[in-house]
Protein backbone atom coordinates (compact mmCIF):
# COMPACT_ATOMS: atom_id res chain seq x y z
CA UNK A 1 0.00 0.00 0.00
CA UNK A 2 1.35 3.50 -0.92
CA UNK A 3 1.40 6.47 1.14
CA UNK A 4 -1.22 8.01 -1.05
CA UNK A 5 -3.33 5.16 -0.42
CA UNK A 6 -2.87 5.52 3.64
CA UNK A 7 -3.66 9.04 2.99
CA UNK A 8 -6.56 9.09 0.67
CA UNK A 9 -7.76 5.65 3.67
CA UNK A 10 -7.27 8.31 6.31
CA UNK A 11 -9.30 11.41 4.26
CA UNK A 12 -12.24 8.74 3.63
CA UNK A 13 -12.09 8.16 7.37
CA UNK A 14 -12.28 12.09 8.55
CA UNK A 15 -14.53 12.44 5.97
CA UNK A 16 -17.29 10.04 5.51
CA UNK A 17 -19.12 10.62 9.21
CA UNK A 18 -19.28 14.19 9.00
CA UNK A 19 -20.62 14.03 5.68
CA UNK A 20 -23.81 11.62 7.29
CA UNK A 21 -23.81 13.58 10.33
CA UNK A 22 -24.44 17.12 7.61
CA UNK A 23 -26.67 14.66 5.51
CA UNK A 24 -29.00 13.45 8.59
CA UNK A 25 -29.19 17.32 9.61
CA UNK A 26 -30.37 18.46 6.25
CA UNK A 27 -33.21 15.49 5.97
CA UNK A 28 -34.62 16.46 9.33
CA UNK A 29 -34.60 20.49 8.07
CA UNK A 30 -36.15 19.50 5.42
CA UNK A 31 -38.99 17.80 7.07
CA UNK A 32 -39.47 20.43 9.58
CA UNK A 33 -39.60 23.08 7.03
CA UNK A 34 -41.40 21.17 4.63
CA UNK A 35 -43.35 18.15 6.17
CA UNK A 36 -44.29 18.20 9.70
CA UNK A 37 -47.82 18.55 9.98
CA UNK A 38 -48.24 20.39 13.25
CA UNK A 39 -50.89 23.07 12.79
CA UNK A 40 -48.35 26.01 13.81
CA UNK A 41 -45.64 24.62 11.44
CA UNK A 42 -48.24 24.20 8.85
CA UNK A 43 -49.90 27.81 9.20
CA UNK A 44 -46.46 29.20 9.55
CA UNK A 45 -44.46 27.55 6.85
CA UNK A 46 -48.01 27.28 4.27
CA UNK A 47 -46.70 29.62 1.47
CA UNK A 48 -43.29 28.58 1.53
CA UNK A 49 -44.59 24.43 1.18
CA UNK A 50 -46.92 25.85 -2.01
CA UNK A 51 -44.06 27.72 -3.76
CA UNK A 52 -41.45 25.39 -3.11
CA UNK A 53 -43.62 22.27 -4.57
CA UNK A 54 -43.78 20.08 -1.00
CA UNK A 55 -47.07 18.28 -0.59
CA UNK A 56 -48.63 20.58 1.48
CA UNK A 57 -52.67 19.68 2.49
CA UNK B 1 -14.24 18.68 8.51
CA UNK B 2 -17.93 19.03 10.28
CA UNK B 3 -17.63 22.92 10.92
CA UNK B 4 -16.58 23.42 7.71
CA UNK B 5 -19.02 21.71 6.05
CA UNK B 6 -21.74 23.51 8.50
CA UNK B 7 -20.00 26.73 7.80
CA UNK B 8 -20.47 26.07 3.65
CA UNK B 9 -24.03 25.02 3.88
CA UNK B 10 -25.42 28.09 6.13
CA UNK B 11 -23.70 30.79 4.02
CA UNK B 12 -24.83 28.95 0.49
CA UNK B 13 -28.32 27.89 2.14
CA UNK B 14 -28.83 31.20 3.43
CA UNK B 15 -28.22 33.16 0.59
CA UNK B 16 -29.69 30.85 -2.21
CA UNK B 17 -32.64 30.78 0.35
CA UNK B 18 -32.51 34.62 0.13
CA UNK B 19 -32.94 34.61 -3.35
CA UNK B 20 -35.40 31.57 -3.92
CA UNK B 21 -37.64 33.62 -1.26
CA UNK B 22 -37.28 36.93 -2.90
CA UNK B 23 -38.39 35.58 -6.64
CA UNK B 24 -41.13 33.26 -4.94
CA UNK B 25 -42.48 37.03 -3.05
CA UNK B 26 -42.58 38.25 -6.08
CA UNK B 27 -43.62 36.06 -8.89
CA UNK B 28 -45.06 32.93 -7.07
CA UNK B 29 -47.05 34.58 -4.11
CA UNK B 30 -49.30 37.02 -6.38
CA UNK B 31 -50.30 33.73 -8.25
CA UNK B 32 -51.05 31.74 -4.57
CA UNK B 33 -52.91 34.32 -3.03
CA UNK B 34 -55.01 34.97 -7.09
CA UNK B 35 -56.16 30.76 -6.08
CA UNK B 36 -56.73 31.44 -2.43
CA UNK B 37 -59.50 33.92 -3.49
CA UNK B 38 -61.10 30.71 -5.30
CA UNK B 39 -60.19 28.49 -2.53
CA UNK B 40 -61.84 30.48 0.04
CA UNK B 41 -64.97 31.05 -2.32
CA UNK B 42 -64.75 34.73 -2.42
CA UNK B 43 -64.19 33.99 -6.23
CA UNK B 44 -65.96 31.42 -8.24
CA UNK B 45 -64.60 29.55 -11.81
CA UNK B 46 -67.61 28.94 -14.14
CA UNK B 47 -69.93 31.22 -11.77
CA UNK B 48 -73.06 32.92 -13.36
CA UNK B 49 -70.98 35.99 -14.47
CA UNK B 50 -67.23 36.30 -15.71
CA UNK B 51 -64.96 37.05 -13.20
CA UNK B 52 -62.08 38.97 -13.82
CA UNK B 53 -58.36 37.43 -14.14
CA UNK B 54 -57.11 40.44 -12.54
CA UNK B 55 -58.55 41.04 -8.92
CA UNK B 56 -57.16 42.98 -6.27
CA UNK B 57 -54.72 41.26 -4.25
CA UNK B 58 -53.16 41.84 -1.10
CA UNK B 59 -50.25 43.46 -0.88
CA UNK B 60 -47.22 42.75 0.98
CA UNK B 61 -47.59 41.19 4.72
CA UNK B 62 -44.39 41.26 6.98
CA UNK B 63 -45.61 38.31 9.11
CA UNK B 64 -46.73 36.40 6.72
CA UNK B 65 -44.20 37.22 4.18
CA UNK B 66 -41.63 37.10 6.93
CA UNK B 67 -42.09 33.55 7.51
CA UNK B 68 -42.29 32.41 4.15
CA UNK B 69 -38.75 33.74 3.54
CA UNK B 70 -37.91 32.14 6.98
CA UNK B 71 -39.37 28.66 5.86
CA UNK B 72 -37.62 29.08 2.41
CA UNK B 73 -33.85 30.57 3.70
CA UNK B 74 -34.74 27.19 5.56
CA UNK B 75 -35.88 24.57 3.27
CA UNK B 76 -32.62 26.39 1.35
CA UNK B 77 -30.74 25.17 4.24
CA UNK B 78 -31.47 21.74 4.37
CA UNK B 79 -30.85 21.18 0.31
CA UNK B 80 -27.52 23.19 1.16
CA UNK B 81 -26.48 20.58 3.79
CA UNK B 82 -27.57 17.35 1.56
CA UNK B 83 -25.58 19.41 -1.17
CA UNK B 84 -22.22 20.12 0.71
CA UNK B 85 -21.99 16.79 2.32
CA UNK B 86 -22.10 15.34 -1.15
CA UNK B 87 -19.86 17.67 -2.80
CA UNK B 88 -17.11 16.49 0.07
CA UNK B 89 -17.84 12.83 -0.77
CA UNK B 90 -17.39 13.23 -3.87
CA UNK B 91 -13.98 15.93 -4.02
CA UNK B 92 -12.40 13.33 -1.98
CA UNK B 93 -13.33 10.51 -5.05
CA UNK B 94 -11.18 13.16 -7.28
CA UNK B 95 -14.16 15.41 -8.27
CA UNK B 96 -12.95 18.89 -8.27
CA UNK B 97 -15.51 21.43 -7.03
CA UNK B 98 -15.64 25.15 -7.58
CA UNK B 99 -18.29 27.87 -8.52
CA UNK B 100 -18.26 26.88 -12.24
CA UNK B 101 -19.08 23.02 -11.35
CA UNK B 102 -21.08 24.33 -8.01
CA UNK B 103 -23.73 25.38 -11.43
CA UNK B 104 -23.82 21.38 -12.57
CA UNK B 105 -24.36 20.15 -8.94
CA UNK B 106 -26.67 22.87 -8.61
CA UNK B 107 -28.60 21.55 -11.73
CA UNK B 108 -28.63 18.08 -10.65
CA UNK B 109 -29.96 19.15 -7.35
CA UNK B 110 -32.81 20.82 -9.01
CA UNK B 111 -33.44 17.75 -11.22
CA UNK B 112 -33.49 15.43 -8.25
CA UNK B 113 -35.12 17.57 -5.80
CA UNK B 114 -37.90 19.68 -7.85
CA UNK B 115 -38.26 18.06 -11.36
CA UNK B 116 -38.49 14.74 -10.58
CA UNK B 117 -41.17 14.80 -7.96
CA UNK B 118 -43.21 17.60 -10.11
CA UNK B 119 -43.58 14.99 -13.15
CA UNK B 120 -45.90 13.52 -11.35
CA UNK B 121 -47.08 15.69 -8.50
CA UNK B 122 -46.96 19.11 -10.04
CA UNK B 123 -46.05 22.17 -7.71
CA UNK B 124 -49.67 22.38 -5.74
CA UNK B 125 -51.60 25.81 -6.27
CA UNK B 126 -54.06 26.30 -3.19
CA UNK B 127 -57.22 24.95 -3.87
CA UNK B 128 -56.30 21.81 -6.12
CA UNK B 129 -57.48 18.69 -5.76
CA UNK B 130 -54.95 16.34 -3.93
CA UNK B 131 -54.69 12.68 -2.83
CA UNK B 132 -54.09 12.23 1.29
CA UNK B 133 -50.99 14.42 2.09
CA UNK B 134 -48.91 11.70 3.64
CA UNK B 135 -49.12 9.36 1.14
CA UNK B 136 -48.22 12.22 -0.88
CA UNK B 137 -45.28 12.96 1.14
CA UNK B 138 -44.10 9.01 1.32
CA UNK B 139 -44.17 9.09 -2.62
CA UNK B 140 -42.00 12.22 -2.75
CA UNK B 141 -39.40 10.94 -0.55
CA UNK B 142 -39.01 7.88 -2.34
CA UNK B 143 -39.17 9.65 -5.85
CA UNK B 144 -36.23 12.50 -4.56
CA UNK B 145 -33.98 9.37 -2.98
CA UNK B 146 -34.62 7.37 -6.28
CA UNK B 147 -33.32 10.32 -8.13
CA UNK B 148 -30.67 10.99 -6.27
CA UNK B 149 -29.47 7.92 -6.52
CA UNK B 150 -30.03 7.54 -9.74
CA UNK B 151 -27.83 11.27 -10.34
CA UNK B 152 -24.65 9.58 -8.30
CA UNK B 153 -25.11 6.78 -10.97
CA UNK B 154 -24.94 9.20 -13.78
CA UNK B 155 -22.06 11.24 -12.37
CA UNK B 156 -19.92 9.17 -11.11
CA UNK B 157 -21.20 5.57 -12.42
CA UNK B 158 -18.02 3.31 -14.05
CA UNK B 159 -20.08 0.95 -16.05
CA UNK B 160 -23.27 1.15 -18.93
CA UNK B 161 -25.34 -1.27 -15.98
CA UNK B 162 -24.96 2.42 -13.50
CA UNK B 163 -26.50 4.27 -16.28
CA UNK B 164 -28.95 1.50 -16.87
CA UNK B 165 -29.90 1.45 -13.63
CA UNK B 166 -30.19 5.12 -13.23
CA UNK B 167 -32.82 5.15 -15.75
CA UNK B 168 -34.51 2.61 -14.37
CA UNK B 169 -34.40 4.44 -10.38
CA UNK B 170 -35.88 8.01 -12.75
CA UNK B 171 -38.63 6.38 -14.16
CA UNK B 172 -39.56 3.95 -11.64
CA UNK B 173 -41.82 6.11 -9.36
CA UNK B 174 -43.87 7.47 -12.42
CA UNK B 175 -44.35 4.23 -13.53
CA UNK B 176 -45.91 3.27 -10.45
CA UNK B 177 -47.46 6.71 -9.95
CA UNK B 178 -48.02 9.40 -7.57
CA UNK B 179 -51.28 9.57 -5.11
CA UNK B 180 -53.97 11.24 -6.90
CA UNK B 181 -57.13 12.67 -5.87
CA UNK B 182 -60.19 10.48 -6.36
CA UNK B 183 -62.37 13.15 -8.66
CA UNK B 184 -60.96 16.26 -10.02
CA UNK B 185 -62.94 18.95 -7.92
CA UNK B 186 -60.44 21.53 -7.36
CA UNK B 187 -61.92 25.72 -7.40
CA UNK B 188 -58.91 26.95 -8.38
CA UNK B 189 -59.10 27.58 -12.43
CA UNK B 190 -56.55 25.26 -14.25
CA UNK B 191 -55.01 28.70 -16.00
CA UNK B 192 -53.72 29.93 -12.02
CA UNK B 193 -52.62 25.68 -11.66
CA UNK B 194 -50.26 26.10 -14.80
CA UNK B 195 -49.21 29.34 -13.90
CA UNK B 196 -48.62 28.20 -10.51
CA UNK B 197 -46.33 24.91 -11.60
CA UNK B 198 -44.49 26.50 -14.28
CA UNK B 199 -43.01 29.35 -11.71
CA UNK B 200 -42.48 27.30 -9.21
CA UNK B 201 -40.23 25.40 -10.85
CA UNK B 202 -38.44 28.18 -12.63
CA UNK B 203 -37.78 30.07 -9.24
CA UNK B 204 -36.60 26.48 -7.71
CA UNK B 205 -34.12 26.30 -11.12
CA UNK B 206 -33.10 29.49 -10.12
CA UNK B 207 -32.15 28.73 -6.15
CA UNK B 208 -30.49 25.84 -7.06
CA UNK B 209 -28.16 27.47 -9.50
CA UNK B 210 -27.51 30.15 -6.89
CA UNK B 211 -26.93 27.07 -4.01
CA UNK B 212 -24.52 25.34 -6.76
CA UNK B 213 -23.17 28.27 -7.55
CA UNK B 214 -21.96 29.42 -3.89
CA UNK B 215 -21.88 26.22 -2.16
CA UNK B 216 -19.03 24.90 -4.54
CA UNK B 217 -17.12 28.79 -4.57
CA UNK B 218 -17.24 28.76 -0.29
CA UNK B 219 -16.09 24.79 -0.74
CA UNK B 220 -13.16 25.85 -2.80
CA UNK B 221 -12.43 28.43 -1.05
CA UNK B 222 -12.15 27.28 2.13
CA UNK B 223 -10.15 24.78 0.92
CA UNK B 224 -7.37 27.10 0.14
CA UNK B 225 -7.73 28.46 3.54
CA UNK B 226 -7.87 25.92 5.86
CA UNK B 227 -7.29 22.30 4.16
CA UNK B 228 -9.29 19.74 6.31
Amino acid sequence: MSMTDVAARGLTKSRMMPALVVALLGLSVLFVAGHAQTQTLHTAAHDSRHANGFPCH
Amino acid sequence: MFQRLLTCALLAGAGAGLVAAILQLWFVQPVLLHAELYEQGTLTHFGPDAVSAHPELGRLDPVRDGLSVFFSMLTYTGFALLLVAAMALAEERGAAIDGRKGLVWGLAGFAVLHLAPAFSLAPEVPGAAAADVTQRQIWWFATVSAAAVAAGLIAFGKHWIAWVAAVILILAPHAIGAPEPDHFAGPTPPELSALFAARSLGVALAGWLVLGLLAGHVWSRDAADAPE
